[in-house]
């Protein structure tokens, strides 16, 4: 079996699993948001059941529409608070938390080997951890509320290996641009996506979950990397729980696997994903010519703190261009402080960067940072789909930090490598 | 269970974001939402679904966010089914989840005209193009599926379900 399959079958009392079969499993950890969660409980209400199965494996995070942007968005806040206290769940409130995709690793939420689902599509971020996760909707959501489970299907696995290394100012982001484009946009769907390879291997838990965060722009079920002594690392003080050895996650020589792509990223160069589908692919190199009007840092792609380091490499001492609203939105409150700490948030403000609030900002277009018709965003977030970040008559880019940080300078798309180092 | 309505046709990859943009997610009641089903792609799709209509889709439709609202938005805009020739999977239970009955079928695209009148017949697996008197046969949805349908979301089935234990 490979990983995916072995967490499966421990999650629906089965000594094996193979693709294609369904299976009924018990969940180990469910988080709805703000968006999703209000019509989870209204329906979970419907159900007719007064608990929820165990409040100890329900997160509610409060990241899309916060701080409240209007009276409706305070109203289903408040409702959540109101389940969640009466329930007795954890719920991280503004100030607290942060984007749910962040917060759910950060608080130790996410363990190796075990079965996450999360009202959003971006769950699959936690297969960086060796978790299997996937999106759901509310209504789904209340029902494992109310039951603690889930049926699924067991999906066939592709295999994605990684070598080489990154030339500078390329990054992972880079890396899933490509791969995306090679697979599709619907290329994956009903299936998992495992990572392997020395590159893998050797990069940061950030990294992983760049990958495994943008799998679902593939269709994929769920993204998912072996744990390793990097994911011990990242977890360590974060979780009380023992974590017990990974040797059982690791994915046997015989698995099968529905295809195996190989991929080198030593001559990789920065990618951007153009309007208005994630499989649009090309070169930052190509696309020069591009005016943007607002350049955005964030979001559960990239938001994190390796991810603000690198923006701040290529921003120290300089300014973003006049016309180009440059919004930087760290993925967390941990996050945020840790820029804050590292001087960060000091070099975006003095390059004329808006530093905002840890949550999803514009990436959703429901709040802060939406765009007018005509305009361009080049950012760091997972979609550019039509209408996604304000008007319908808008377009979207999708790149890495550092090629967000270098077209905000020169107000145009632009390849980070022509933009000079700061720490040269 | 059997559903008709004439075809409003869309292309591959139709994501939830434009079949009910981000900024409507504040909204809950799902006539709301309806009054603004897939305004993304056409702003005058709410009154043209009204009458009831099947929605008939490319590839990996319902594609990106995993928001139920998309789902919501077009059964209470009118959508009887939606068919495609792949959905993506979050899309598929949503909308099997809240009672929108939604099937694939492959060669639909090429089998199927704007304004032709479509009768979906779920237990035997059948499509019929009455416009063309045409047949076209589907996979039929798994027993459990049909039993969700049929109850008119996931919410009545289990609340049934477990009244019974």
């Amino acid at each position: 079996m490979n990983i995916s399959e072995k967490i499966l079958a421990k999650a629906s009392g089965k000594n094996t699993v193979t693709s294609g079969e369904i299976v009924d499993a018990n969940v180990d950890m469910v988080m709805v948001h703000d968006l999703t969660g209000p019509l989870a409980v209204e329906a979970f209400k419907r159900i007719g059941i007064n608990h929820v199965w165990d409040n100890k494996k329900v997160v509610i995070i409060l990241d899309h529409q916060v701080p409240a942007e209007s009276v409706k968005a305070a109203e289903l806040h408040k409702m959540l608070r109101k389940f969640a206290k009466d329930q007795g769940i954890r719920l991280y409130d503004v100030g607290k938390g942060g984007i749910c995709h962040q917060v759910m690793p950060e608080k130790g939420h996410v363990i190796p080997g075990t079965l996450m689902v999360g009202a959003d599509s971006h769950t699959c971020t936690y297969g960086a951890l060796g978790a299997f996760a996937t999106g759901i909707g509310s209504t789904e959501a209340a029902a494992v509320f109310a039951t603690g489970k889930i049926w699924l299907r067991v999906p066939e696995a592709i295999k994605i290996n990684v070598q080489g290394r990154f030339r500078k100012y390329v990054t992972p982001k880079d890396l899933i641009l490509t791969i995306i484009s090679k697979v599709g946009a619907g290329g994956a769907t009903y299936k998992s996506i495992e990572f392997a390879g020395s590159t893998i291997r050797e990069m940061s838990m950030a990294g992983r979950m760049t990958l495994c965060n943008m799998t679902v722009e593939m269709g994929a079920k769920n993204g998912i990397i072996e744990p390793d002594e990097i994911t011990r690392k990242f977890l360590e003080g974060r979780t009380a729980k023992p974590l017990a050895s990974f040797e059982n996650l690791k994915s046997d020589a015989d698995a099968s696997y529905e295809k195996v792509m190989d991929f080198d990223v030593t001559s990789l160069e920065p990618q951007v994903a153009c309007p208005s589908s994630v499989d649009n692919v090309k070169p930052a190199s190509e696309l020069s010519g591009v005016p943007v009007e607002q350049a955005f840092i964030g979001s559960c792609t990239n938001g994190r703190i390796e991810d603000l380091r690198l923006a701040a490499q290529i921003l120290k001492g300089k300014r973003v261009k006049n016309d180009v609203r440059t919004l930087v939105i760290p993925a967390s409150q941990e996050v945020y402080l840790q820029a804050l700490k590292e001087g960060l948030i000091e070099i975006f403000t003095d390059a004329g960067a808006l530093v905002c609030g840890s949550a999803c900002g514009p990436c959703l277009g429901g709040h802060i940072g939406l765009l007018a018709s005509g305009e361009a965003c080049v950012s760091t977030s997972n979609r550019n789909f039509i209408g996604r970040m304000g008007s319908t008559e808008a377009s979207v880019y999708l790149a890495s930090p550092a090629t967000v940080a270098a077209s905000a300078i020169t107000g145009r798309i632009t390849d980070p490598r022509e933009v000079e180092d700061t720490q040269a | 269970m059997k559903v008709s309505g004439s075809v409003i046709k869309f292309g591959d990859n139709v994501d939830t974001d434009v079949i009910l943009p981000g900024k409507y997610l504040v909204l809950i009641d799902p006539k709301e939402l309806a009054k603004h089903a897939l305004e993304g792609l056409d702003p005058t799709f709410p009154e043209k679904a009204k009458k009831g209509v099947v929605v008939v889709g490319g590839k990996n439709f319902g594609c990106g966010s995993s928001r139920e609202q998309a789902p919501l938005a077009l059964k209470y805009a009118g959508v009887q089914c939606v068919i495609a020739e792949s959905f993506a999977r979050i899309f598929f239970r949503n909308a099997i989840n809240i009672g929108l009955p939604v099937i694939e079928c492959k060669g639909i695209s090429a089998a199927v005209e704007n304004g032709d009148e479509l009768a979906v017949d779920f237990e035997a697996g059948e499509i019929r193009n009455l416009s063309k008197g045409q047949n076209l046969c589907v996979a039929k949805l798994p027993p459990f599926i049909l039993e969700i349908l049929s109850d008119g979301g996931l919410t009545e089935n289990l609340r049934r379900r477990l009244n019974k234990k």
